[in-house]
């Protein structure tokens, strides 16, 4: 039963700030519509029937139990963890005897060796961006991947800062792991890997020259936000830090380069490591603040896509699940059990509100649609040009989302994109994939045929039924020009009319939202 | 590619539409706030140049990728060092073309005959030695490093920054608070700077103002009326369409509406610039491409202050050839391109408003190499061209006797021109854009 439909008036409503579960009878199509974009990345109209017909507690806990689900996690050995691996001791020497007799032919050749290499690893971190698409696109436990993409986002370290694959490829495992895990037992990791200690300069850090970046960010971005620490616990956390590094792909505590002497460090005092400088932190009230903030942000509404009037409820429903994330140690999961199962989650002042990130896009538009993925290196490049390149975050401040996103140049590579999925069109010509891949639409109209096959021949009911799963409700506007459309072209509704259809919503600004 | 005609005829009626003052004044009662934004984002009929006022002045930075080899462009050829470290690619005192007699010791290419003239006509200033301290070799960092500014090559782009620090005055760089989202809104209009190339650089990325970018203005739209003609009206109808005042829009959807509305019309409005034939003849080659569409984009009236374009296959490595060959082929492209740049310019009465700066990510060592090609190297020369500049050889070439480790030290911080640009030709507060005070390098004149 569906009472919750959209109407303008829902949307002068006030903002509810109630956790409190929704009722079954309000959980219907559009809220497990919802509920598959927030907490993954969109779903076929068959399947948001079946998380409708499930009710709420049922959908959100079959998403969030990711492990119930089987799903092979990724091998170690998936990609060779040897080509940016440290010179040998052998290697070493020659390069020091060649240096020694200014050989510049022997230098010359561990130049080129040492430039071939890291071609081959800008290669093979190609690949480890397909293999994430990929997963992104198949996964059977959607939140896993969103949470490891935000806790990609939110401990943000680049390739292209620190040129190792596998190390990459390491740290997304770690987030994988405590995907929907506990923050603290993240927070203890990201201090030992190897691609955050190198990214943040750490690796070089030792006493008497502490390097501060990782003790910075670490209280900045990565747990407290600006505010809640000064400068000088900055010093000392850097000095707690010192001697954290790793040796080819593993942590390596170096106790000579550690700063053995006392520290005070967010009031806790002692002979801190950087163990402790973590256990301090988590002590604080902002760290847990600080995290379901960003939670929120992500799966909620973020900063700016709401009215000054519903600031307040926002504010209050960040207070209390930052409650319920110290209360659970730290665990993420019962906090977004509490938000994805809450009255507010589904206020029509949240729904269809949120800006998609190009990976919500590209990876949304398949999984819902169902399109063929025609080329990976084209979706990548597309993703690149829309801000958001997989293991390539802009800064340590990863991607700042919302309509940071949005601009009149990525307003027409959003578009196109979807011209590429639906049809294999390319800014100039046709892929490859377009002529043996012909996009399918009939899977799509599926639950309206079985149930009422006149309906799927009329142009008005299919455009309302395509504009209900693609935006997320009713447009008078367009269903008008979209049935107009289909009775240019003849009127019954042929597979081709449909790609039509879907092709015009897609360029609709509204499409941009989830 | 016949189908241009049909997206001038939607164009055409998109200006009736927003173009004229009458309909403007009755639309107004009724427009939501955005749309009129929307509708003022065109340029003003009568083009509305005042030679002068910086909100005119126009910036163009020409990237030359790869690591151009400033030693062959600007060639010591006085310098015995010179010609005893590169035997193979050397350029001789014979070949080069002199520039000014108390700089006899230095000469351009034979290739660069485009910018001697702007020399000769005073529309060239040449900076030798620019570079920063501790030097990265890599092409990747070192790019960073001269598009944020900044020597740990992080953060926002300098001209990214320059904008924010236009549109919203706040500060800038990692540290800088973003604008109040939602609330408030930015203080003046801006029109974002247009990259031509698939990907904008960095140096164009600011955090609330996103670079244009396209490789030719055929691909800024959308592609769908390809796939077939009967989509246009549809789309038409539904991309362009006034939102019903009564919808109650959200903030998202408001602003996704407007940012589609203003996409079409700087899509209609570049591509009708384009469209229009250069005042002279371009020489062949991409940059001359590019500069040739800036040029149009500039007489059509654009508000836009700052182009980019990218020249690229810098990085020679092996066979770079001296006097002749693929470092003089690209040499010559870029200073043929830039003269032809500045004589469209001239032709259209926009000279005096803009001002072009190139730049590399590093030189290249002063040895040559096995292969006849040169390594990474530092520090390197760097041009301005424009009326506005202080025409001339600016300052002394880097010693080639005291180097460090085989490259020139540098004399110049790039910082100090970036500084000029900013300061004396944009107006800008360069130390807040720049997170720190650099002394203008004096390369613009008192304007």
């Amino acid at each position: 039963m569906q009472t919750a439909t959209h109407t303008p008036a829902d949307e002068t409503d006030t903002l509810t700030a109630s956790l409190d579960r929704i009722p079954d009878r309000e959980f219907g199509y559009e809220q497990a519509r919802h509920l598959l974009w927030r907490a993954g990345f969109g779903g076929t109209p068959g399947q948001i029937d079946t998380l409708a017909s499930w009710g709420p507690e049922k959908a959100v806990d079959h998403l969030l139990e990711v492990e119930k689900v089987p799903y092979e996690q990724p091998a170690a050995d998936r990609f060779d963890k040897d080509i940016m691996r440290p010179p040998t001791q052998a290697e070493r020497l020659e390069a020091r005897a060649a240096r020694r007799r200014r050989d510049e032919d022997a230098l010359a050749r561990i130049r080129l060796l040492r430039q071939q290499r890291q071609r081959q690893d800008r290669r093979q971190m190609a690949e480890i961006q397909r293999w994430w698409l990929q997963r992104l696109i198949e996964s059977p436990r959607p939140l896993e991947e969103k949470m490891t993409l935000f806790w990609h986002g939110h401990f943000a370290t680049s390739y292209r800062t620190i040129e190792n694959s596998y190390h990459m490829y390491q740290q997304n495992q770690l987030f994988r792991r405590h995907a929907v895990g506990s923050y603290k037992a993240l927070l203890y990791a990201i201090i030992r890997d190897p691609a955050m200690l190198a990214y943040l300069d750490n690796n070089d850090s030792r006493v008497g020259k502490p390097n501060e970046n990782l003790a910075r960010e670490l209280m900045e971005l990565f747990s407290l936000g600006v505010g809640n620490y000064t400068e000088k616990d900055i010093k000392e956390g850097a000095r707690a830090l010192t001697g954290y590094t790793f040796e080819d792909d593993e942590f390596f505590f170096n106790p000579d380069n550690h700063d053995k002497g006392s520290k005070q460090i967010l009031g806790v005092r002692g002979n801190l490591d950087g163990e402790d400088f973590v256990a301090a932190i988590l002590q604080q009230k902002a760290c847990a603040r600080f995290i379901a903030g960003k939670l929120y942000d992500f799966f909620a509404l973020h900063p700016g896509s709401f009215e000054h009037d519903d600031a307040p409820a926002v504010t209050r429903v960040k207070a209390r699940l930052a409650g319920l994330l110290r209360k659970s140690d730290y665990n993420v999961r019962p906090v977004l059990r509490k938000l994805l199962l809450s009255r507010h989650f589904y206020h029509p002042k949240v729904i269809n509100n949120r800006i998609k990130s190009p990976a919500e896009l590209v990876v949304g538009a398949v999984r819902s649609l169902n399109t063929p993925v025609r080329d990976m290196g084209v979706l990548l490049q597309a993703m690149e040009l829309m801000g958001q390149s997989l293991f390539f975050p802009p800064s340590v401040k990863g991607w700042d989302g919302g309509r940071s996103w949005i601009n009149t140049s990525t307003v027409f590579i959003r578009q196109n994109l979807m011209n590429f999925l639906l049809t294999g069109r390319l800014p100039v010509g046709y892929d490859s994939s377009a002529k043996k891949e012909k996009y399918d639409p009939s899977g799509l109209l599926e639950p309206l045929t079985s149930t009422d096959p006149a309906a799927a021949r009329d142009p008005e009911r299919v455009a309302d039924y395509l504009l209900r799963f693609t935006l997320g409700k009713p447009d008078g506007q367009a269903r008008a020009v979209l049935a107009e459309f289909a009775n240019e072209h003849g009127g019954t509704v042929k597979p081709d009319t449909v790609t039509g259809m879907l092709l015009l919503i897609a360029a609709m600004p509204e499409y941009q939202l989830c | 590619m016949h189908h241009l005609d049909a997206h001038n005829a939607r164009a055409w009626t998109r200006r009736e539409l927003l173009g004229t003052g009458l309909i403007m004044a009755s639309a107004a009662m009724t427009m939501p706030a955005f749309l009129q934004r929307s509708a003022l984002a065109l340029p003003s009929p009568a083009g509305g140049s005042l030679p002068g006022v910086p909100e005119d002045r126009i910036l163009v930075v020409i990237q030359l990728g790869g690591g151009n080899d400033g030693l062959n462009t600007v060639a010591p050829i006085g310098h015995d060092e010179y010609h005893r470290l590169r035997p193979g690619i050397r350029i001789t005192p014979q070949q080069a073309i002199g520039l000014d007699r108390r700089h006899a010791d230095i000469g351009l290419h034979p290739a660069l005959t485009g910018l001697k003239d702007l020399y000769d006509n005073g529309l060239l200033a040449l900076v030798q030695g620019v570079g920063y301290p501790n030097p990265n070799r890599s092409h990747f960092k070192s790019m960073d490093i001269w598009q944020t500014a900044d020597t740990s090559g992080t953060g926002d782009g300098w001209l990214g920054r320059y904008y924010d620090a236009e549109c919203c005055g706040y500060g800038s760089g990692e540290s800088g608070t973003p604008p109040a989202q939602g609330g408030a809104k930015p203080a003046k209009t801006t029109y974002p700077p247009i990259s031509i190339g698939a990907e904008a650089p960095l140096a164009l990325q600011g955090r609330a103002t996103k670079p244009v970018a396209f490789e030719t203005p055929d691909l800024f739209r959308w592609t769908g009326a390809e796939i077939h003609p009967s989509l246009e009206k549809p789309y038409e109808q539904l991309v362009r369409r006034e939102p019903d005042p009564n919808a109650n829009l959200s903030p998202n959807e408001a602003f996704l509406m407007r940012t589609a509305l203003d996409a079409q019309v700087s899509s209609d409005q570049i591509r009708r610039a384009v469209e229009a034939r250069s005042l002279v003849d371009y020489p062949n080659g991409s940059l001359a491409q590019q500069l040739g569409m800036i040029a149009k984009m500039i007489r059509a009236g654009l508000k836009t202050r700052v182009y980019y374009a990218t020249l690229g296959s810098f990085d020679t490595h092996a066979g770079q050839g001296g006097a002749n060959g693929r470092h003089a082929n690209l040499l010559r492209q870029f200073g043929d391109a830039v003269r032809a740049f500045y004589t469209d310019l001239e032709k259209q009465g926009n000279a005096g408003r803009v001002l072009t700066m190139s730049f590399s990510e590093f030189g290249r060592r002063v040895a040559q190499n096995a292969s006849n090609g040169t390594d990474h190297g530092t520090a390197a020369p760097m041009f301005l061209f424009g009326p506005m500049v202080h025409a001339g050889v600016r300052n002394a070439h880097p010693s080639l006797s005291n180097l460090d480790g085989g490259d020139l030290k540098y004399t110049v911080d790039f910082r100090t021109v970036y500084a000029a640009v900013l300061e004396n030709w944009m107006k800008a507060d360069s130390a807040a854009i720049l997170e720190r005070r650099y002394k203008p390098a004096p390369v613009i004149r008192d304007a």
